[in-house]
């Protein structure tokens, strides 16, 4: 049956009608919606989860795979570097059912913190990697990676990007699907067990194992030629294949080039697809990984070829490619126009800027106002982390200093306390952030003696990547009611002394708290708990009086809530927006907020 | 047919279910469709688009340039941030009541959309709409994206029949919002038809 998909539906239905029997990923933007595709379509027998992290996912994935079940784990690429660590190990050890590792990338970027390239990764993990150009590709290709793992016994990486991620397209998917049957894990521990012996000689066996598959993939379906042989070619991979297809629409006189297995790398189907060709531009996003292997290529065989990409500068190293951007490039190498030529706005008013800002009502912007009113005239430092907190950053709150990576925020305060003894320093972690690497960071802070004061925003849910539970919401992706991993006893179980549970839109009692902590020594932690208003919006608004309300906007200088609208040198409320928080009544020095009057 | 629509606006203004209905419907008239809507961070009252392309010759999941049969504009400074996407010739049906940022609350610049709005004028060829006005008979701006809809089909740009997209709003919005709804999408039709005569 054709379903209307988005790349990543795509992707979980591929998986699905490969008969994939576990699936587990930690969410991340542009990969979130596989799992949560995996959890709407019929998918009995499969054992699906959202793993406490991206470590977590592939070690439970990497097993089922041992037990020769096909697996799938799905992460972004960032969640690619906490997963590192299995990844490269079980590169040696090998899998008996199909392995797949979904890594994907995110060229701008877009919603991450690094433009780092998967299929570097695979490389450096020697192991193999597809490269979608589109959702239908996607379909089809995750099918054929289950195919390949499971034939050379390694996992295989998969790496959209996120225009194929987000992109929706019409795949014929099976409206059933179960798990293919498997045999159940084997004891052998000559070859399940890593030790430095066997590393040596699986080493061995993976290189040539990758030869191997590098020859299978010269002939694989994705790997494609177009065009007449000519002079100037042209090689791309991943959407940057659409984007040049869309360029050259219609014309056959241009060799066109498509590398869908970027890792380990066709050379022969490179090779005879280069023949008669002198010049050949590579157009890839992120890193010039084809360039070079192309490179490589020609200096083994002793090529006359001219290469450009991105390390002659033909091709931008960050960035998205666009079609616009590749039609540029092809004009410059080609000396052809493809351009259609857009309306002219070059004299186009200067447009208002719309940064991402916490919603109306968020309760993170209540806490960080209450740390931020408690630490006024205190020299302080606020250690953010990965999530919508993030957003914190903006005016007028202007609560982040620093954001790094996962869990981060927890160990940076860690580090800024031992070198600025003066400040107090304060880590803000989101739930989900807290159990997917927040815990270590509090035991390494209590271990080594830090002064910090960990906020945890508790708002029951994981709310940037789309509302995903995890180990503290008591529900799990097998539809299971479970026991809630409570935040407060995991840190009163690592030695945190002392642990307040406040709600962050009682500002009175949050300010007190943070107070409190502040002028305690040791690691304190104070849980601001309330749902994200995405989950449970309420149905309460509040509304300025205007009589009341003097129009000296302290409210909006200080929260900066969207809902909150200057005009007619008063404040009003927008009720679109309002959730009834109450933050602004309790900021207003003149008690001019009324409410919350309920609907 | 190959015909390509930009839908473009801000984070909640309700842009996804228009594109998801123009996509479906487009689906059920036995086109090949592909799309792609902004989503993560940028939601969050920030620039959103949808690109919606019909036909067989769509390679990139997002519109070239000059490629824009129709822009749909819920907020006019995002119609002037995405005219690069209309093609010579193609149409912008745009809001003309402007949404403001929230920096503009304490970092005041006047914007107001009307320099927005003068300047589409002389670009390309408008129907211009106001929301406020034409939602309230229906008491809330929620159903601006449906309005919105039914204005584009009734101006013709569209290109997909009346009938196949009431079929998808049947379809794709839960029974108890579907009556108003289906108004709201009527309403809209009416205009588009009236405005672009």
């Amino acid at each position: 049956m054709k379903q209307y998909v988005m790349g990543n539906g795509a992707i979980a239905l591929g998986a699905l009608a490969a008969g994939v029997g576990l699936v587990a990923g930690y969410p991340g933007t542009p990969s979130s919606e596989i799992i949560e595709t995996v959890s709407r379509a019929p998918h009995e027998g499969v054992h699906l989860e959202w793993s406490v992290n991206e470590k977590a996912a592939l070690e439970v994935a990497a097993a089922a795979a041992y037990s020769g079940a096909r697996a799938l784990v799905t992460m972004k690429q960032m969640g690619l570097n906490v997963a590192s660590d299995p990844l490269m190990s079980v590169s040696y050890i090998g899998v008996k059912g199909g392995l797949v590792i979904v890594s994907a990338d995110d060229p701008g970027p877009i919603s991450s913190q690094t433009e780092q390239d998967t299929r570097r990764f695979a490389d450096f993990c020697r192991i193999p990697v597809f490269d979608p150009s589109s959702p239908e590709e996607a379909f089809e290709m995750i099918q054929d990676a289950f195919e390949l793992s499971e034939k050379y016994g390694t996992p295989v990486l998969f790496r959209p990007t996120t225009r194929v991620c987000h992109a929706y397209a019409a795949v014929d998917a099976p409206e059933q699907f179960s798990p293919k049957p498997f045999e159940g894990f084997v004891k052998d521990s000559g070859k399940w067990v890593i030790f430095p012996r066997l590393s040596y000689i699986n080493h061995g066996r993976l290189e040539q194992r990758n030869a191997e598959i590098a020859g299978h993939l010269s002939s694989y379906r994705f790997n494609t030629s177009e065009g007449a042989p000519s002079r100037k070619a042209v090689i791309a991979s991943g959407v940057s294949y659409a984007y040049v297809k869309e360029c050259l629409q219609g014309r056959n006189d241009i060799r066109l080039i498509r590398i869908a297995t970027a890792f380990p790398f066709p050379e022969d189907f490179l090779l005879s697809a280069l023949e008669g060709v002198q010049e050949v531009l590579c157009v890839e996003e992120l890193s010039p990984y084809i360039e070079e292997q192309v490179l490589k290529t020609a200096g083994r065989h002793h090529l006359p070829l001219r290469v450009s990409g991105k390390l002659d500068g033909s091709v931008p190293h960050n960035g998205e490619i666009s079609v616009e951007l590749a039609s540029r490039i092809l004009k410059d190498f080609l000396g052809l126009d493809t351009a259609c030529e857009p309306l002219n706005d070059a004299d186009a008013p200067a447009l208002p800027v719309r940064p991402p800002v916490l919603c109306a009502g968020c309760p993170h912007r209540a806490s960080f106002y209450a740390v931020k009113q408690a630490m006024k005239g205190k020299k302080a430092f606020f250690c953010g982390d990965i999530g919508c907190y993030t957003l914190g950053n903006a005016m007028p709150l202007d609560m982040v200093d620093t954001c790094l990576c996962m869990g981060a925020g927890i160990t940076i305060a860690q580090g800024l306390n031992h070198t600025n003894p003066d400040a107090v320093c304060f880590a803000f972690v989101g739930d989900s952030t807290f159990f997917a690497s927040g815990m270590t960071g509090v035991v390494n802070a209590v271990y080594n003696e830090a002064d910090i004061v960990l906020c945890v925003l508790d708002n029951s849910t994981t709310a940037m990547t789309g509302h995903q539970p995890h180990p503290g919401t008591g529900r799990n992706m097998m539809g299971n009611i479970v026991d809630k991993v409570d935040i407060a006893k995991v840190l009163e179980g690592i030695g945190v002394r002392t642990v307040m549970t406040v709600n962050p839109l009682d500002l009175r009692s949050s300010v007190e708290a943070v107070s409190t902590c502040a002028a305690l020594p040791g690691v304190k932690a104070i849980i601001f708990k309330s749902p994200c208003i995405a989950l449970s919006r309420p149905s309460a608004r509040c509304a300025v009086d205007p009589a009341k309300c003097t129009g000296c906007k302290k409210c909006i200088r200080e929260i900066g809530c969207p809902a909150l609208v200057a005009s007619g040198g008063k404040v009003t409320i927008d009720p679109n927006l309002c959730t009834g928080c109450r933050l602004c009544a309790q900021v207003c020095p003149f008690s001019a907020v009324g409410g919350a009057c309920h609907e | 047919m190959n015909k390509n629509i930009l839908i473009c606006g801000v984070g909640g203004q309700g842009t996804v279910l228009a594109s998801r209905i123009i996509a479906a419907a487009a689906m059920e008239e036995g086109h090949p469709v592909h799309s792609a809507e902004t989503i993560g961070m940028a939601q969050r009252g920030g620039s959103v688009t949808s690109h919606i392309r019909i036909g067989e010759s769509a390679y990139s999941p997002l519109l070239p340039w000059g490629s824009a049969d129709i822009l749909m504009a819920f907020e006019p400074a995002e119609a002037v941030r995405n005219l690069k996407y209309l093609k010579k010739g193609g149409v912008a049906v745009v809001n003309t009541a402007a949404t403001r940022p929230v920096t503009e609350a304490f970092r005041p610049t006047g914007y107001d959309g009307s320099e927005m709005t003068a300047w589409l004028r002389d670009k390309c060829a408008c129907i211009f709409v106001d929301a406020h006005e034409v939602c309230r008979p229906f008491g809330s701006e929620k159903f601006f994206n449906v309005i919105m809809l039914g204005i584009a089909a009734g101006s013709g740009q569209l290109f997909l029949s009346k009938d196949t997209l009431l079929r998808q709003l049947k379809k794709q919005i839960p029974p108890r919002y579907l009556d108003i709804n289906l108004q709201a999408f009527l309403a809209g039709y009416e205009i588009g038809t009236q405005k672009s005569k």
